[in-house]
């Protein structure tokens, strides 16, 4: 790659100060829960694979996701491919329906109000047995 | 800038490539998001073990189901790995490097996970 072309790429610091607008955070927010469910489904992959292993492998795995850490973790997981899904669905909007960039804004915010009516009360439902 | 994607490419591989994004991504909202109410929501870690899968691979309908979100969520999250090496990786090496390996590795975990889903025989049954 060129110097000049280096110049022009985003800079770690300039993905928090750089514009900053719904667009930009809606971007940054698709790219982590992306690479994060992406993530945990290699791990997924592997522990459901313990199964041809028999029952005593599969359970003793099964019982460390019943740890209180990797339960709250997976309440943020549902969080990601829940923000991942709706935010999709705008990305989607405006590329097939070009006229949609004018209420861009409007759309994020929509991703955002969806987002916690669906997400608050799961969330609190799935950690309820913090309570226990 | 609106928030919207990378534009949409003007033909061949890459224009295929966008295409299935936005394709499987609309399967995989369905899929995945019907996956988490009733594996982390209606039953959720507590209940799940190993005769809970036994009894739902009992039949092929749900071993299906896993299957195709499996192929679809890994050359979904495949392809969009592959665009963050195209935006951040800059010298013409690493690319090929980071870009092999990432095949590499989805080829790894596509054969383990559809093994699994294919071959898995609950044991005493």
């Amino acid at each position: 790659m060129g110097a000049g072309l280096r110049a022009l790429m985003v800079k770690p610091h300039e993905y928090f100060t750089y514009r900053g607008g719904p667009g930009h955070w809606s971007w940054i927010l698709h790219r982590v829960t992306g690479v994060g469910v992406f993530l945990f489904l290699l791990v997924h992959i592997v522990d459901t694979a313990l199964i041809g292993w028999g029952p005593d492998l599969y359970n003793k795995a099964m019982a460390l996701y019943r740890h209180p850490v990797f339960r709250v973790g997976e309440v943020l997981l549902a969080g990601a491919v829940l923000y991942h899904a709706l935010n999709g669905v705008r990305i989607i909007i405006i590329d097939f329906w070009p006229q949609a960039t004018v209420i861009h804004k409007k759309l994020f915010y929509a991703v955002g109000a969806l987002f916690a009516l669906i997400y608050i009360p799961t969330a609190i439902y799935m950690l309820d047995f913090l309570l226990k | 800038m609106n928030g919207s994607s990378r534009p949409r490419p003007e033909s061949g591989l890459e224009l295929y490539a966008w295409l299935f994004m936005r394709v499987s991504g609309v399967a995989l909202l369905v899929m995945a998001l019907l996956h988490l109410a009733i594996m982390h929501v209606i039953n959720n870690i507590e209940v799940i073990n190993y005769q809970f899968v036994a009894r739902r691979y009992l039949t092929p309908f749900w071993r299906t189901y896993d299957l195709v979100m499996l192929w679809l969520a890994l050359l979904h999250g495949m392809n969009g790995v592959r665009t963050l090496v195209d935006d951040y990786v800059g010298p013409r090496g690493w690319r090929v490097i980071s870009l092999a390996s990432l095949y590499v590795l989805a080829f790894i975990f596509l054969a383990i996970g559809s093994m699994v889903i294919l071959t898995f025989h609950p044991a005493g049954q």
